[in-house]
This record gives C-alpha cells, sequence and structure tokens, in this order.
C-alpha cells in the first residue's frame, strides 16, 4: 500500500485552482514570500523521510504572525489543505506535502524573543532550532533538556508537533512535559494562548493535546518552554556484554537500584561494529551488546552514583566495565552512539528507522522476533535502543536499487512495529505516526478509538484542512489494511503468547 | 488492604442506562475532592467499586491501578518498593481515590521540580459518551501515537469521560531527604530562590509561611549535605511536606475564603488584602481574602497566573478566555454528545 495520500482511502481532497489561489494570495500578501513553480518546489518534496515525495501546491514561507494568519484565513475559506513544516528533519513523513495543499514553512520565525533566567523559562518563535535555546540559556547556566538528535537542525515548532523526545527523556521527560505555554492559529485564523507562564492553566488540558498532534489541531506561532539548570557534571559508563539480554537485564537492575541514569543506551553488535569502523569510538567489536549508562547532576552524588552501577553491571554479567576517563572520552563514547544511523548508512545503500516502544522486560523476547522476521524478510536489521525508557530503533538495511527491497524494508517495519504492539507497546515513542506509520495506526488502536480521535480533530477542524492524511487513519483505510493483512489466513507471531 | 474488584461492566452498564435516558452523571471516588468546582446535579456514578492495582513492575517504573483504587494503597505499595509519586497528589480527605486524583489534577509540594500528575500519567482507560471502554495511551513512558488524550484526561475533572484505569510512571525515593527552616523577609525568600533555581542545588519543594522559608533537600547524601552546609539554618521535620499538602498547616485553619493562585514562579509579592502563604517555589500562592472576586482574578491574570476559589462560590474556576471557551464547548460536545459527565462541574457552559 502507497505510503502517499490515496484519496480511495482517506477521504477526497478538495480540488484547488492554483492559478487563482497564487493570485489571490499576491494581492492579498503582496509582501509574502510563496514558491510555485516546479524547479522551486522539489527541495520542499519531502522531510526527514526522503523515500516518500510529492510536490506541494505552493510553499508559503512567512515572516509576520500577521501573513499567516490571513494566508490561514483564505486557505480555510477557499477550503485549501495546508500542511505545516519546520525544518523537515522528521522522520514519520508528517511534514509530507499535499498536491493539493500549501505547505506552511514556519522556519522564518527564528526569533528568539526572551530567555528569563530567574522564570527560567524561554519564550521563543517556533522556527528557532532545539540547540540554539540551550546556547541562548547557557550564560545563564540553563538549558532546554529534550534533545532529539537533530537537535542541531530541527526547530521548537516541530518538536511540540511531535512531542520529540531524545536520549535524556527517562530522567528530564518528553517536549510535553518541558512547556509551559503555546501561541496557536486555529485553522479558522484565530488566535488562540493554551498553558500559561504559570505553571498551570485553567480548563482542559489543551496544551498537553496539542503537544504531539503533528499539524492537525492547529499552527503553532510562539512556544514558552522550560529551562532547567545545567548538571555540575556528567560520567559514562561503557559496558559490554556477550548476551542481549544480559544487557536487558542490567538495565532493569540499574533502575530496582533506585538510580535514574541521564541516559541508559544499548546498541546491538552489528551497530557496534558499524559505528565502530566509522567513530572509532573505542567499541568493543566482538560484544553482542554494550551499554552506555550516563549518570549526571552534582558531583558527590554523580560519583556515588557510578560506583553503585558499576556494580550492579558487574554482577549483571558484564564482561568489561569502563569509566570514561575524561570529558574528552566521555564525548567519544557518545559521538559512536549518537552517530549510528549514518554509521548504519556507511555499511548500507540505505536504511530505514524503526520507532517502536515496549516495556524493557519484553526487550528480549522482541529482538528474537525481529532476527526472526529479519531472517524471513532477507534484510539485516541493526538495533539501537533507547534502553531507559523503552524506545527501539531498529534500522532495517535495504538497497531501494534493488526491486522490491523498499517494499520488503516496509513490510518488514510493519512487522517489527505491531510486535512491539502485541507485547503492550507503541508503534512510535518519539518520530511521530505522520505519513508512514498511518497504517500500523490501525494495529495499535480499534476503531472506536480511531473514532474519538477522530472527534477530537472534528473539534478543532471540522473540514479537515490541517495536515489531512496524517497521524490518525480514517477507517476505511483501517480496513483495507486489515483485509489486507489477514490475506495469508495466518495471525501474525502465532509463537506468541496473548495476554 | 481494600478487596480487588473489576466492576467494568457495572459503570458501563450504568454510564450507556444514562446514555439511553440522558441522565446526568455525577462521577464520584471518595468525594474527597467535592469541596473544589461547582455542584453538578446528577445520578451519582461511584468509582470506588471498581479497585485494586492491575499491575506494578517496580523495575519498569510503571503502576497501572483501577479509579477506585485508593491512594493509601497505591503509596503503600510503592514504598515497599521503596518508590514513589512524585507528584505526591493531595488526598484532601480520607479514601481519596486515583481517579479522583487524576481528574482533579491536583499535585503537591514537588510539583515545580519533579512535574504535575499529568506529566505521570502514561495511559488510561476511559469509558467515553459514546458508551465505549477504550485505551488511550499504555505502559511505555514513550508514546506518541494518536492524540494525547490519557494527559488530556487529567484534570479535567470526569467533564470528558469515566476514568476506569491509570498507568503512572512512578520513580525511586531519593536516599536522602531533608528539610530546612531559614528565617527572612518574602522579598528575601523569593529572590534567593530565583537565584537558587538557576544552580544545580536539589531542592524539592519550597514554602513561604510568613515567616520563615521552607526548603525539603532530596537526592544522594553528598548533594544534601553539601547544600545543607551551604544554605544553614535548622533542620525540621519532613513530615512538614504532608502537613502542607493536605492542607493541616495552621495558616488553613480559618473560614476566611480561599484561594489558589497560579503564577509566574518569579511573581513579587502580592498586594492583594488578606494573608499569604507561598508554595511551589514562589509558583503556586494560597489566599485567604475576602475581596471580591473579580479584583483577585483580574490582578492575578494581569501578572500571567488564574485564580481558583477553594470555599464555596458560583464560579470557582478561573474564566477562560472567548476563543477557549467556545473550544473547550466544542471539544466537551464531541467527547460527551449527551452532556451526561460531570456537566458543569468546571465551567457553567462545558
Amino acid at each position: 500500500m502507497n505510503i502517499l495520500y490515496d484519496e480511495r482511502l482517506d477521504g477526497v481532497l478538495p480540488k484547488v485552482d492554483k492559478a487563482a489561489l497564487v493570485t489571490e494570495l499576491k494581492q492579498l500578501l503582496p509582501d509574502l514570500e510563496i514558491l510555485h513553480t516546479q524547479e522551486e518546489l522539489t527541495p520542499y518534496e519531502c522531510d526527514g523521510l526522503s523515500v516518500y515525495r510529492t510536490a506541494p501546491l505552493l510553499v508559503a514561507l512567512p515572516e509576520r504572525l500577521e501573513q499567516v494568519e490571513e494566508l490561514l484565513k483564505l486557505c480555510y475559506r477557499r477550503k485549501v489543505p495546508v500542511v505545516a513544516r519546520g525544518a523537515g528533519t522528521g522522520l514519520s513523513g508528517g511534514a509530507l506535502p499535499l498536491e493539493q495543499g500549501v505547505l506552511l514553512v514556519m522556519a522564518r520565525f527564528n526569533r528568539i524573543i526572551e530567555v528569563d533566567p530567574n522564570g527560567r523559562f524561554a519564550r521563543v518563535q517556533p522556527g528557532v532550532r532545539n540547540l540554539a535555546i540551550s546556547h541562548a540559556a547557557a550564560p545563564y547556566g540553563l538549558y532546554y533538556a529534550p534533545d532529539p538528535s537533530s537537535q542541531i537542525a530541527c526547530t521548537i515548532g516541530g518538536n511540540v508537533a511531535e512531542n520529540a523526545g531524545g536520549v535524556h527523556c527517562l530522567k528530564y521527560g518528553l517536549t510535553v512535559h518541558n512547556l509551559l505555554k503555546l501561541d496557536i492559529l486555529t485553522v479558522e485564523g484565530e488566535k488562540m494562548t493554551l498553558g500559561a507562564d504559570a505553571l498551570d492553566a485553567p480548563g482542559f488540558d489543551l496544551l498537553a493535546l496539542f503537544t504531539g498532534s503533528e499539524g492537525m489541531l492547529g499552527i503553532i506561532t510562539e512556544v514558552t518552554v522550560k529551562l532547567l539548570p545545567k548538571p555540575q557534571v556528567a560520567k559514562v559508563l561503557m559496558a559490554s556484554f556477550d548476551s542481549v539480554e544480559k544487557a536487558g537485564r542490567a538495565v532493569g537492575n540499574i533502575i530496582a537500584a533506585g538510580i535514574i541514569p541521564g541516559g541508559l543506551e544499548m546498541m546491538d553488535n552489528l551497530s557496534i561494529r558499524a559505528v565502530e569502523d566509522f567513530i572509532h569510538a573505542g567499541y568493543p567489536v566482538d560484544a553482542e551488546a554494550i551499554l552506555l549508562c550516563e549518570l549526571d547532576g552534582v558531583e558527590a552524588d554523580v560519583q556515588d552514583d557510578c560506583d553503585r552501577v558499576k556494580e550492579v553491571l558487574e554482577t549483571a554479567g558484564a564482561t568489561e566495565v569502563r569509566l570514561a576517563r575524561d570529558e574528552a572520552e566521555r564525548v567519544k563514547f557518545w559521538a559512536g552512539r549518537k552517530n549510528a544511523f549514518p554509521a548504519v548508512g556507511r555499511i548500507s545503500p540505505d536504511y530505514y528507522c524503526m520507532d517502536g516502544t515496549i516495556p524493557r522486560r519484553e526487550l528480549p523476547g522482541v529482538l528474537k522476533g525481529i532476527a526472526d522476521l529479519s531472517e524471513e524478510y532477507g534484510l539485516r536489521v541493526a538495533n539501537v535502543f533507547h534502553a531507559g525508557d523503552g524506545n527501539m530503533h531498529p534500522l532495517i538495511l535495504f538497497d531501494a536499487n534493488q526491486p522490491g527491497e523498499l517494499e520488503r524494508a516496509e513490510a518488514l517495519g510493519g512487522k517489527i512495529l505491531e510486535l512491539c504492539v502485541k507485547v503492550g507497546g507503541s508503534i512510535t515513542g518519539e518520530h511521530g505516526v505522520g505519513r508512514e506509520k498511518i497504517n500500523q495506526m490501525c494495529a495499535q488502536f480499534n476503531s472506536d478509538e480511531l473514532t474519538l480521535f477522530h472527534a477530537v480533530k472534528a473539534a478543532f477542524d471540522p473540514s479537515g484542512l490541517l495536515n489531512p492524511g496524517k497521524n490518525i487513519p480514517t477507517l476505511h483505510r483501517c480496513a483495507e489494511f486489515g483485509a489486507m493483512h489477514i490475506h495469508h489466513g495466518q495471525l501474525p507471531f502465532p509463537e506468541l503468547e496473548r495476554f | 488492604m481494600q478487596h480487588d474488584q473489576d466492576s467494568t461492566s457495572t459503570l458501563l452498564e450504568q454510564v450507556n442506562h444514562a446514555l439511553n435516558h440522558a441522565i446526568p452523571l455525577r462521577i464520584q471516588g471518595s468525594n474527597s475532592k467535592a469541596f473544589l468546582g461547582r455542584p453538578v446535579a446528577g445520578e451519582v456514578l461511584d468509582t470506588r467499586c471498581h479497585s485494586g492495582i492491575v499491575s506494578y513492575d517496580p523495575t519498569e517504573l510503571v503502576i497501572s491501578a483501577r479509579a477506585g483504587t485508593t491512594l493509601t494503597e497505591i503509596e503503600e505499595v510503592l514504598e515497599a518498593a521503596g518508590q514513589m509519586l512524585p507528584c505526591e497528589p493531595p488526598h484532601m480527605g480520607h479514601g481519596a481515590t486515583l481517579g479522583g486524583a487524576v481528574a482533579a489534577g491536583l499535585s503537591g509540594p514537588r510539583r515545580p521540580w519533579s512535574g504535575s500528575v499529568r506529566d505521570f500519567v502514561l495511559g488510561t482507560r476511559v469509558i467515553t459518551g459514546r458508551g465505549k471502554h477504550l485505551r488511550f495511551g499504555g505502559e511505555v513512558m514513550k508514546n506518541v501515537a494518536g492524540y494525547d488524550l490519557s494527559r488530556l484526561m487529567a484534570g479535567s475533572f470526569g467533564c470528558l469521560g469515566v476514568l476506569t484505569e491509570v498507568s503512572l510512571k512512578v520513580l525511586p525515593k531519593p536516599r536522602e531527604c531533608l528539610s530546612l527552616r531559614l528565617e527572612m523577609d518574602v522579598h528575601e525568600a523569593l529572590s534567593e530562590l530565583a537565584e537558587w533555581g538557576q544552580q544545580p542545588i536539589p531542592i524539592s519543594a519550597a514554602c513561604y509561611d510568613g515567616h520563615a522559608l521552607h526548603l525539603r533537600l532530596e537526592g544522594g547524601e553528598g548533594s544534601v549535605q553539601a547544600s545543607r552546609q551551604r544554605l544553614g539554618g535548622e533542620e525540621i521535620n519532613s513530615a512538614f511536606w504532608q502537613d502542607l499538602r493536605e492542607h493541616r498547616h495552621a495558616f488553613f485553619d480559618n473560614t476566611t475564603p480561599l484561594w489558589r493562585l497560579s503564577l509566574p514562579n518569579n511573581t513579587a509579592p502580592l498586594d492583594l488584602p488578606g494573608t499569604q502563604l507561598i508554595d511551589w517555589g514562589g509558583a503556586q500562592r494560597w489566599l485567604k481574602s475576602n475581596a471580591e472576586g473579580e479584583l483577585i482574578h483580574r490582578v492575578v491574570m494581569e501578572l500571567g497566573g488564574h485564580a481558583t476559589l477553594y470555599s464555596k462560590g458560583p464560579n470557582p474556576f478561573p474564566p477562560l478566555t472567548q476563543p477557549l471557551l467556545r473550544y473547550h464547548q466544542r471539544l466537551k460536545s464531541q467527547l460527551d454528545p449527551l452532556g451526561i459527565f460531570n456537566p458543569g462541574r468546571m465551567y457553567a457552559e462545558v
């Protein structure tokens, strides 16, 4: 089933008279930059999920709030779909354009409006890069905690839309835990503020509802984030294991010892070797799995925790435990993990990154399931895992130039996500559903649950103009997907016990 | 220990009966939070028949329990495993239930540092306004599939559906906990808090009671002891924080109308008639005052905050702006089309 918008399954899009729309836009907003020729549109055909491409009807690059307001009002009046986009680094096709829709690029709203060290917050425009917030807060000893691996490029507006995570989520939370306030524009171009400068706001928690809503409920125009004092010190332990099961158990044991690491990452042998070839991070290439455990906070506590974690790791059967000697080695250990994706990119022409989450205790069974699927589909899978919070990133290796391999990779990916759902997990931990996982939503939610999601959408965007075809599948699509699914007359994963 | 009981079908039947006959429901657990919000006229739907811890695995840092489970039972089970609900939800009475705590969304003294009840919600099971029992979110730390209806339920006072089960993230208790009392005036207290807030000091509660600043330090032995040396003051019993959370502090012992003011943490001392107690390091202030509600709402909103009346009164919750109220109504009518769940509990129009 193709990932691009399918009117048969996703609902009929309004036909838009492009020439008339461009003319009216130019009349109404003469200083708004719009791109509409084929060569101008090409760079905007995809987001970070680059295997899927559609040229938008036109691209709008507003710089002032009034332009966004007027654009939305016009699109609402003319029934033109609108897809919002930040830096376009998303990995789930959430900002994949629509042929019949406007791509609203918010990247030029890149001003940090205010950093208040006493209030410990920063007020920024949605196009500000994640890392730029921490840079602006650094002179005060503060930082913005969520750190998706694309933080050098991704924008805060996109982070909010996707409820982005990172490697420090277990201790410091996701985007939703680090926000105070959002200013938004509704589909009708009306201003609304969600949340407050205070820690809570009157009424329903619409701030939580909007976070992670993938541009389906409104357009984010300003974000107020919480800032935290920078941890005084951070230390990293690297432990090697001769089996992934032992590494998985060690993770549970660390937490059972009452320690919440700042970061806790696992990599399997294929990932370790790919990374070591690329980065020379000093990883043990013979290990079946390594754990990277970062402990941060006040110096005295961190030293104490390091000793405890070292003992836990050794008791759990680690073949080697190394404490990064200094900051340079700590950075090197992390560089390996942070470059795991490009490292895997070097050993395979293409790779496809999954984002399932599972209860941690299910790790050995799920890794076994992935290995079996990998064999069944004839594609290698490298496993990188935010072990602390149960977020897996299996990387499926394939070659898009080989006929059928992309389709096989997609099918394998879908199976892995369904396996995550089976054990009580989720199809996406931090990358979002977007267009990519629209079919797997049918595995995670039943039709009553999807109907309720559609009801939420209807409260904010009854005509379905904001990012249609993303995040929540139509029941029609799920019926089709389900029919396709039992095609071979077999339940997926018959070997698994069902609880 | 109370009896574990799965009464899903009973609750579902009662909701469907109410839906079929358009009977409004007043959802309640032990009624410990009944003092907060507007009165609801309707048939009582008591969630206490649906109780018990469904799953708890300390190494997963997740507990799932039915809505009618008492907070006390949950706290005892967590305590036995050396863990806690970091957001310290207030009981406000005997027999307070998990469902009520999440629906009210109130958090205790650790809130500014740990996060709110909403922040710890991972998943919920809900009976909807279409008479279905559905699951949103789950038992995993990260889950961005679909809209975040679980966290939306927190603090919605039962107006969007009946919570039947909640999964919460829990955390290990800190190894060391120590509380201090430091005499200073209110200006000094707020300016010290602003400065300490920018430093890695393990503060996990901060209250100014009109005479002295009370601090709780939590973390490893090293950081707590070092901060204790640095900050000085006299050591006090940490039971102070439970008393504060449950409004058992002498400040609350009075019949003057009580207001909760939620403010940016660095707001200067407020010029309002009455007496005040500062919690949450400045972000939550309690006001006992006979002043007009209109005045209090206006002053607090101008400062970027909002005020809630914790005593009897016609409109206890702060007014919503026009577009917000409209979207509250739209959301309510989508999720509860017949308007049977706690109608008017938060706002007359919702």
